[in-house]
C-alpha cells in the first residue's frame, strides 16, 4: 500500500520511473486499490448468470423450432397439419429476423424500447441473448435432424413406428453426436456476446472494467484483464465441453 | 395386363396386394406410367429391369414411403392411398428389406429387433427378445445379438435386417435390392435366407439383380421398363421364351 502511494505520487508528478514500478502502480489500482476484484469478481457472476439463462432460453426455443419445422418438412405432401403449418410460418419469419439484424441492434431495442422502464438490465439482457441464440440453436439442431440418413427414417417407418418413437428412438440419437461439437461452438459464442449487455447497462465483467476504466482513467489493465478473464471461461466450458462429447462417444463403442 | 388375367375368380380374392393404374413422377419425370398388379397370398413375385426402370419406386410406393401420383394400392381389402388410413399401422403388417440394410446403429442387434414389436404393441419385452433369438439364430446370427450393426459383415447385417422385418410378423416382405450392396462371396448367404422364407410361404415382393434368384424362387417375373411393366409370367416364360425385344435386350445383357 505505502509503495503504490509512493510510487503513484512519483507518476503524477512526472518523474521517470522503471516499468516494474509502472506495473505496479497500474496493476494495483486496477485491480487492488479500493478492493476492486471484487467488482469483476461480481461481474463474474452476472456473466455466468447470464450466459446459464440465455443458455436454457436457447435450447428450449431451439429444440421447440427445430422440431416443429423438420416435423413440418417431413409431413406427407398433402396432409399437411394447419396448426403446425402455421407454427412453421411463425419459426421461419422468428429465425429469419433475429439472424438478419445484429445482436447490438436486437439488445437496444430490447433495453431501450420494449423493456425501456424495467431496471433488470442483466435479465433482460438474458431473455435477448436467449431469443437471440434460440435463433441459432434451432438451426444447429435442424441441420443435426437432416444429417442423419434418410433410410434410417424410412427403416422406422417401414416397421410400423410412428413418427414420433422414430424420431425419439432412431433418428435424435444419431443426431445429437453430430449436433454437439456445433451446440458447444454456439455456447462460447454465447458467453462472449454476454458482453454486450453492458450497453444497455447489465453490469457483467465488462461493465466492471469499463467502471474501474473510467474511475483511474487508465484502460489497460482493466481490459487486458477482462480478457483474461473471458478466456479462461471460455477455456473451463471448452474443457467441460469435451469431457461430455468424449463420456457420449464411449457409450456407444462400435 | 396378360399374364395375370389368368387367375380365376377364388385365386382373386386371395390377393393380398392390389396394384391399380399407378403413377408417380419426380418433378417432371414419370417414373411409374401406369402399372397395375395383382399379388396372390404366398407368391413371390420378382421384378427385373434395366436401372431406371422404377423398379425400386414401385416396391417403395407399396408402404408409402413414396407418395404415388396417382393410381390405388389395396393391402389385405384396405385402400393405402386413403388419406384417413392408418400408415403405421399397416405399415406393421408390411416388412421391408433395404438396399443399404438400414440398421440402427446406435442400438444393439437385439434391441434393432424388438424396438418395433416392443413400441407397436405387438410382443412384450419378454416375447419380443425371446423371437428374435429364435429368428436370429434361423440365421445363424445368435451369438451376435449384443452386437452392434457395426461389427457385422455386410452379409450379417442384411440377415439380421431380414429378421428385424420378420420380428413383427408381417404378411409380405418388401426387398429392395437386397443384395446389391453386398460383396459377391457374402450374396449366396442373404439369398438362401430368403429362398427358405419362400419356401416357408411368405409372400414376397423382391427388386433384385440376381437373376439366378428370379429363375430359381420367383412364382412370377415381372420385366419393368420405362414405368410399365412390359412384360410377365413364369420364370420359364421370361428367362427361356422372353417375347418382348426390350426383355431379349436386357436378359441378353444381364445373363
Amino acid at each position: 500500500m505505502e509503495t503504490y502511494t509512493a510510487w503513484k505520487t512519483l507518476i503524477t508528478a512526472g518523474e521517470s520511473v522503471s516499468a516494474w514500478q509502472r506495473f505496479y502502480v497500474y496493476f494495483y489500482q486496477a485491480f487492488i486499490e479500493k478492493d476492486r476484484w471484487q467488482q469483476y469478481l461480481q461481474g463474474v457472476g452476472t456473466t455466468l448468470y447470464v450466459t446459464v439463462m440465455a443458455l436454457i432460453l436457447g435450447i428450449a426455443l431451439g429444440v421447440l423450432v427445430a422440431v416443429v419445422r423438420t416435423a413440418h418438412d417431413q409431413q406427407r405432401p398433402g396432409h399437411g397439419n394447419v396448426v403446425l403449418g402455421i407454427l412453421n410460418g411463425i419459426f421461419k419469419a422468428y429465425v429469419t429476423v433475429i439472424r438478419g439484424t445484429p445482436m447490438m441492434v436486437q439488445l437496444m431495442i430490447m433495453g431501450f424500447v420494449i423493456f425501456s422502464s424495467s431496471r433488470e438490465f442483466a435479465l433482460v439482457g438474458a431473455l435477448t441473448l436467449g431469443i437471440n441464440s434460440g435463433a441459432y440453436t434451432a438451426e444447429i439442431i435442424r441441420g443435426g435432424l437432416m444429417a442423419v440418413d434418410s433410410g434410417q427414417m424410412e427403416a422406422g417407418q417401414s416397421l410400423g413406428l410412428n413418427y414420433v418413437d422414430t424420431m425419439r428412438f432412431i433418428v435424435v440419437p444419431q443426431a445429437v453426436k453430430s449436433i454437439l461439437p456445433a451446440l458447444g461452438n454456439e455456447f462460447i459464442v454465447l458467453l462472449k456476446d454476454t458482453s454486450l449487455i453492458s450497453v444497455i447497462g447489465g453490469q457483467e465483467l465488462l461493465y466492471a472494467a469499463k467502471g474501474v476504466v473510467s474511475r483511474t482513467y487508465e484502460a489497460m489493465f482493466p481490459y487486458i484483464g477482462a480478457a483474461v478473464i473471458y478466456l479462461i471461461l471460455v477455456m473451463i466450458f471448452t474443457r467441460l465441453l469435451g469431457i461430455f462429447e468424449r463420456r457420449l462417444r464411449a457409450s456407444d463403442r462400435r | 395386363m396378360t399374364g395375370v388375367n389368368r387367375m380365376t375368380g377364388a385365386e382373386a380374392a386371395e390377393n393380398v396386394l392390389t396394384v391399380k393404374n399407378l403413377k408417380k413422377s419426380f418433378g417432371g419425370l414419370d417414373v411409374l406410367k401406369g402399372v397395375d398388379l395383382d399379388i396372390r397370398k404366398g407368391e413371390c413375385v420378382v421384378f427385373i429391369g434395366p436401372s431406371g426402370s422404377g423398379k425400386s419406386t414401385f416396391l417403395r410406393c407399396l408402404n408409402l414411403l413414396e407418395i404415388p401420383t396417382s393410381g390405388e394400392i389395396r393391402f389385405d381389402g384396405v385402400s393405402m392411398t386413403d388419406p384417413k388410413t392408418n400408415i403405421d399401422q399397416m405399415r406393421q403388417r408390411m416388412g421391408m428389406v433395404f438396399q443399404h440394410f438400414n440398421l440402427f446403429p446406435n442400438m444393439t442387434i437385439l434391441r434393432n429387433l424388438t424396438l418395433a414389436p416392443i413400441r407397436t404393441g405387438h410382443l412384450n419385452r419378454e416375447q419380443a427378445e425371446r423371437k428374435a433369438m429364435e429368428l436370429l439364430k434361423r440365421v445363424g446370427l445368435e451369438d451376435k445379438a449384443g452386437g452392434y450393426p457395426a461389427q457385422l459383415s455386410g452379409g450379417q447385417k442384411q440377415r439380421v435386417a431380414i429378421v428385424r422385418a420378420l420380428c413383427m410378423d408381417p404378411e409380405v416382405m418388401l426387398f429392395d435390392e437386397p443384395t446389391s450392396a453386398l460383396d459377391p462371396e457374402m450374396v449366396g448367404e442373404v439369398l438362401d435366407v430368403m429362398k427358405e422364407l419362400a419356401k416357408s410361404g411368405m409372400t414376397m415382393v423382391c427388386v433384385t439383380h440376381e437373376m439366378g434368384f428370379a429363375r430359381e424362387v420367383a412364382d412370377r417375373v415381372l420385366f419393368l421398363d420405362g414405368g410399365v411393366i412390359l412384360e410377365q409370367g413364369t420364370p420359364q416364360d421370361i428367362f427361356g421364351n422372353p417375347k418382348e425385344q426390350r426383355t431379349k435386350d436386357f436378359l441378353n445383357k444381364v445373363l
